[in-house]
């Protein structure tokens, strides 16, 4: 008895007192600005709290008793009992595909008389522990075996099915970002580097339809010039072979040059048969000459441009056939091909309103009239950047900006400093879903990102978010606060 | 590595940030509330047309006052107010309150355009207009409200309503104060009339005076209009319908049998669709929905009735189709059905095959029937009339047949576990439940579904889902208006079936309705029921060979047959196929429009 009252005192003696203060300063902010969206001009003196706002002070209290629970008990447990909470949350996340009412179209939520609860939500801390678990494993490392890796997958992506079968994709994309923690562990760039080209190649692609260029549209176009270029870097930063790359790069200069005079004296140059025969050239020229105790590289490098090039063809089926024709709406006006403002592109462009309206120091506490009028919908939820946008301005947006850049910052210098792969781990999870949510739900509201409903963390309404990421920090600062104690 | 990833992101979210809020007045200029007015232009609702291109429901303006009550002055000059509208102070002091109620405008917001005074008359719009520079923050919204060209197929095309919290909800698209179908075509469709709003953009200045439209419209949408309507009614018929139906209560419904087309749909009593348009609507509403016989009430899509005998010719086609009969089989018949219980019969030739049952409406060869067929040996009843069920079903009773109305009701075609239920287990045989096979005991039918058999029985074994819309503008009528459904009974038998209702007109029950020169087929039933006298129905087609119109006839308590669904079926059918009445019918068609079978207090349904 007497060594466990000293061990929780100790465990207040050495919590990560800075985490918890950003903690409470985006709890509070977020409870202001839900009262401030949810706040009527009309009916303000019939109600002195606004219903949405009240709630959230019930669910913000029950937060912090959550936390207290979660830091009082002892942190053995959830190493312990990480694999039976993954399961646990799995089936529960199982149960709720069939017995969730449709809610517009998704099956997520379990309505439990007046509180309704998103069992994702609660996905996210449980597989967090369970990666941690995984790689904290005797002698476990990412690229140990191909194994592992698969190992890993499945723990990722097994909550991604379930909750893609409740339609709630976008609580379902956030794991993806869990590929973060995997390049922390050993993981190659390339992968994200793949990643990242992927994307791009994709909105390039997507975007740029008209007009066309040789032929090509100028999506293809630029997608094509992009993996020369690309094949070029990987020849000079990855397989380290200036001689070669400066070959290649002169040859593909030369030929460039070649057929921008061939276009411009109005000869009739196909463009993909141009960019493939170029490749292709110098691939073979690169195959001949490339170095035998670097042959690995190189042919990665080559590969690189093949998948690429395979890639862009099949973008273009993957949009048209793949995609519900919703989803393929919100993607074009998130490239701003098409303006639709009164269908999906309404709220992106009422909350570009909002927001823009603000301007420097914003037009006051509770003085927001864009958000306060219905013009921008989701006002309290997924939207509720908007209110702090247009009532704090650019001082306020950026404030919450950085106060969030800050946290994510100290959960990065928390991973760090942990003894076990099991609190790095976890707290890189951590990581990876704060800054998901922060650039995707941040990046749709200021227009920079398709519309994926998800919520901002801490600010958004909603108790299941909030008490998701209550549970997600407070283990990890559990966690943290017994290095420690693992001493002994 | 993912530190200055997170890093780059933020700067590049923040510089963003700083070209939103700070360097683009773009945005700032948008939410400028006080300085834009977006007014909602209301799309012209769709007209709809009669088959044969008659005008049936158009728009007329309407206009209401509107307000911002933000922007009205403090010295809101009332007194001048009233005078212009010529009303008084509690009056005006009344519509306020109106508005502000928040359980009678859910939506109310002092920031927003709302509605104070709805359908000004055409002068008091005028006068208003000219003067009202004098009152910021008024201005008038133009909507249209419908005009009738006939007074009658109320049932048929509907009205519009203000919406109310449940649309709101609902649907999206609605706003406070806007208007959406109520019953008939004008509810079913609701999304293809109504067509998609528009908006423009006004700049007002402090005075809440409109400057013109911002950025020269450059982002006003354009109204789309809602899709014109072409009903396959023929107004003149259903007029007509109407009339032979006055002081009656029941329904006509007749079917171009060939495409399922709705000639007519007459439920009586009815109404004048213009009743319910306009200022007078929540009073006269109240009124139809309280009177005596229900006149909101569409007998002929959601009263069930039992269909007494016309249902007799889907009780033929089950025991051909089932080998229960042939067209040879005689049944006896002594003055009814005799086998430890007895059902009644009228007097005719003993024993009776199938046609001259049917021209004679014989109850006894049905019952007959109906009991060799439950009681069939080697299965059991329920098997058996678990097939009868499923017959049943396939003729389109016992479901609703998918009509393009609303409320379509489904009639009533008992199953097996229902016998089960009211004779507590499977105790029950073909005596027990005898009276369904001439149509009474359990059974319900709509009138359309009366009709829709006799369109059947025309077609010689296929239909199409009966429909009142023919033509919606610039699309395509739904699938299930253009595939033909089968029953899945033979034709031969359906041929017969047909012989014995042409038999039937002209040497039985159906006399009345042998025309001059139509080769008529029918069906009389009498049905009785619990509420009093015997309901009169009629089912028919005509003519025999190339049908081009089939009918049901349905009068609630006016006894046989014979008496009033022969003669009004009859005269539909003349009307519809010549265009006139032939004056050696001219008496029957008077008889028709003046008898009386339904006073205000007497029947009841």
């Amino acid at each position: 008895m007497a060594r466990s009252t000293e061990a929780n005192v100790s465990v207040f003696r050495s919590l990560d007192w800075i985490t918890i203060g950003l903690y409470l300063l985006l709890v509070i902010g977020g409870a202001v600005s839900i009262y401030a969206a949810s706040y009527d001009f009309d009916r303000a003196s019939m109600f002195s709290f606004a219903e949405f706002s009240g709630k959230q002070f019930t669910w913000i209290g029950l937060s912090l008793i959550l936390g207290c629970v979660i830091l009082l008990l002892d942190y053995r447990l959830y190493e312990a009992y990480a694999y039976p909470i993954y399961g646990a949350v799995l089936l529960l996340l199982l149960v709720t595909i069939f017995i969730a009412p449709d809610i517009k179209g998704s099956r997520s939520w379990l309505v439990l008389g007046p509180v309704s609860l998103q069992p994702a939500e609660f996905g996210k801390f449980a597989t967090a522990l369970a990666l941690a678990k995984l790689f904290d494993s005797y002698n476990f490392r990412l690229n140990a075996k191909i194994s592992n890796y698969l190992r890993a997958l499945i723990i990722i992506f097994i909550p991604i099915c379930l909750i893609l079968m409740q339609r709630e994709t976008g609580s379902a994309l956030v794991y993806l970002s869990l590929i973060f923690v995997l390049y922390r562990e050993g993981m190659s760039g390339l992968v994200l580097f793949s990643v990242l080209c992927t994307v791009t190649y994709f909105v390039v692609a997507v975007k740029f339809a008209s007009p066309l260029v040789l032929g090509l549209p100028l999506g293809e176009f630029t997608v094509l010039l992009l993996i020369c270029l690309v094949f070029c870097l990987m020849l000079v930063f990855y397989c380290r072979d200036i001689y070669i790359a400066r070959n290649v790069i002169l040859g593909m200069v030369g030929a460039g040059i070649a057929v921008t005079i061939a276009a411009l004296c109005d000869v009739p140059v196909p463009g993909l048969v141009f960019f493939l025969v170029m490749l292709g050239a110098a691939m073979i020229y690169v195959s001949l000459v490339m170095f035998h105790h670097q042959i690995q590289k190189f042919v990665i490098t080559m590969a690189f441009a093949v998948v690429s090039v395979m890639f862009m063809f099949s973008v273009n089926y993957v949009f048209g056939t793949v995609l519900q024709p919703h989803q393929q709406m919100r993607i074009k006006v998130a490239l701003g091909i098409e303006e639709d403002l009164r269908g999906a592109g309404y709220n992106v462009n009422q909350s570009k309103i909002a927001i823009g309206s603000g301007g420097l120091t914003g037009k006051g506490f509770l003085n927001g009239t864009q958000t306060k009028l219905k013009y921008v919908p989701e006002q309290h939820t997924d939207f509720i950047f908007c209110t702090i946008g247009e009532e704090e301005g650019f001082v306020g947006s950026v404030g919450v900006l950085l106060l969030f850049l800050a946290l994510i910052l100290r959960v990065i210098a928390i991973a760090e400093r942990q003894r076990s792969p099991f609190g790095r781990v976890y707290a890189y999870c951590v990581v990876s879903y704060l800054i998901f949510h922060l650039c995707i739900n941040v990046g749709m509201v200021i227009g920079l990102c398709p519309v994926i409903g998800i919520p901002l963390p801490f600010f958004s309404y909603g108790g299941s978010a909030l008490w998701g990421f209550t549970i997600l920090l407070f283990i990890m600062l559990r966690i943290d606060a017994s290095r420690k104690e693992r001493r002994d | 590595m993912i530190a200055s990833f997170i890093c780059l992101i933020v700067i590049i979210y923040i510089v963003r940030l700083f070209s939103l809020q700070i360097g683009d007045e773009k945005y700032k200029e948008h939410a400028e509330s006080n300085a834009l007015l977006r007014r909602i232009i209301y799309p012209a609702r769709g007209l709809i047309y009669d088959r044969k291109g008659n005008l049936v429901v158009f728009n007329q303006p309407a206009y209401d006052v509107m307000l911002i009550p933000k922007d009205m002055d403090k010295s809101f000059d009332s007194i001048a107010f009233c005078k212009v509208l010529g009303i008084d102070m509690p009056e005006l002091r009344r519509l306020f309150d109106d508005m502000k109620n928040p359980r009678r405008n859910p939506g109310y917001s002092a920031y927003t355009p709302q509605k104070l005074i709805s359908h000004l008359s055409q002068e008091d719009y005028g006068r208003l207009q000219e003067k009202l520079y004098l009152f910021p923050g008024f201005f008038i919204q133009k909507r249209t409200v419908r005009e009738y060209a006939y007074p009658c197929g109320a049932n048929i095309l509907g009205n519009i309503r203000e919406v109310g919290a449940k649309d709101l909800e609902r649907d999206d698209y609605y706003r406070a104060g806007d208007y959406t179908g109520d019953l008939g075509v004008e509810k079913s469709y609701e999304k293809q009339l109504r067509g998609h709003k528009g908006v423009e953009i006004l700049m007002k200045d402090a005075y809440g005076r409109i400057k013109g439209k911002y950025e020269n419209g450059r982002h006003d949408v354009a109204p789309e209009s809602g899709r014109n309507l072409t009903l396959s009614v023929d107004m003149d018929l259903q007029a007509y319908g109407e009339q032979l139906m006055q002081g009656k209560v029941g329904a006509i419904v007749a079917i171009e049998p060939s495409t399922g087309e709705i000639l007519c749909l007459v439920t009586s009593p009815n109404y004048d669709p213009s009743l319910l348009v306009g200022k007078e609507r929540g009073k006269n509403y109240r009124m139809l929905r309280d009177a005596p016989g229900i006149p909101l009430y569409d007998r002929a899509l959601q009263a069930a009735y039992p269909p007494g005998s016309t249902f007799k010719p889907t009780q033929g086609l089950i025991f051909l189709e089932e080998g229960t009969v042939t067209t040879s089989t005689m049944y006896p018949c002594y003055h009814g059905y005799i086998n430890k219980l007895r059902v009644g019969c009228h007097g005719h030739a003993s024993p009776i095959a199938l046609r001259p049952a049917l021209q004679t409406s014989c109850n006894a060869y049905f019952c007959w029937g109906f009991k060799n067929f439950i009681d069939k040996r080697g299965t059991t009843p329920a098997a058996q009339f678990d097939k009868w069920k499923n017959w049943m079903v396939k003729m389109g009773y016992g479901y609703r047949l998918g009509v393009d109305l609303p409320s379509e009701s489904r009639g009533f075609i008992p199953n097996v576990d229902f016998y089960n239920k009211s004779y507590r287990g499977p105790n029950w045989s073909a005596n027990s439940i005898i009276s369904v096979s001439i149509g009474q005991g359990e059974v319900l039918a709509t009138p359309l579904q009366i009709a829709n058999l006799a369109a059947t029985i025309a077609n010689r074994g296929w239909f199409y889902t009966p429909h009142i819309v023919r033509e919606v503008a610039d699309t395509v009528l739904d699938s299930s208006f253009r595939q033909k459904r089968s029953p899945g009974i033979k034709k031969e038998y359906y041929d017969v079936i047909a012989e014995g209702m042409r038999m039937a007109v002209l040497g039985g029950t159906c006399r009345g309705a042998n025309l001059p020169g139509i080769e008529v087929c029918g069906k009389t039933g009498t049905a009785q029921n619990p509420h009093g006298k015997d309901h009169s129905a009629f089912m028919g087609f005509a003519p025999y060979h190339n049908p081009k119109i089939a009918v049901a006839v349905y009068v609630e308590n006016a006894g046989f047959g014979a008496a009033y669904g022969v003669p009004i079926g009859s005269l539909i059918m003349e009307k519809y196929l010549t265009g006139t009445i032939s004056p050696g019918r001219k008496g029957v068609e008077e008889r028709m429009f003046t008898s009386k079978t339904f006073t205000a207090s007497g029947t009841k349904h």
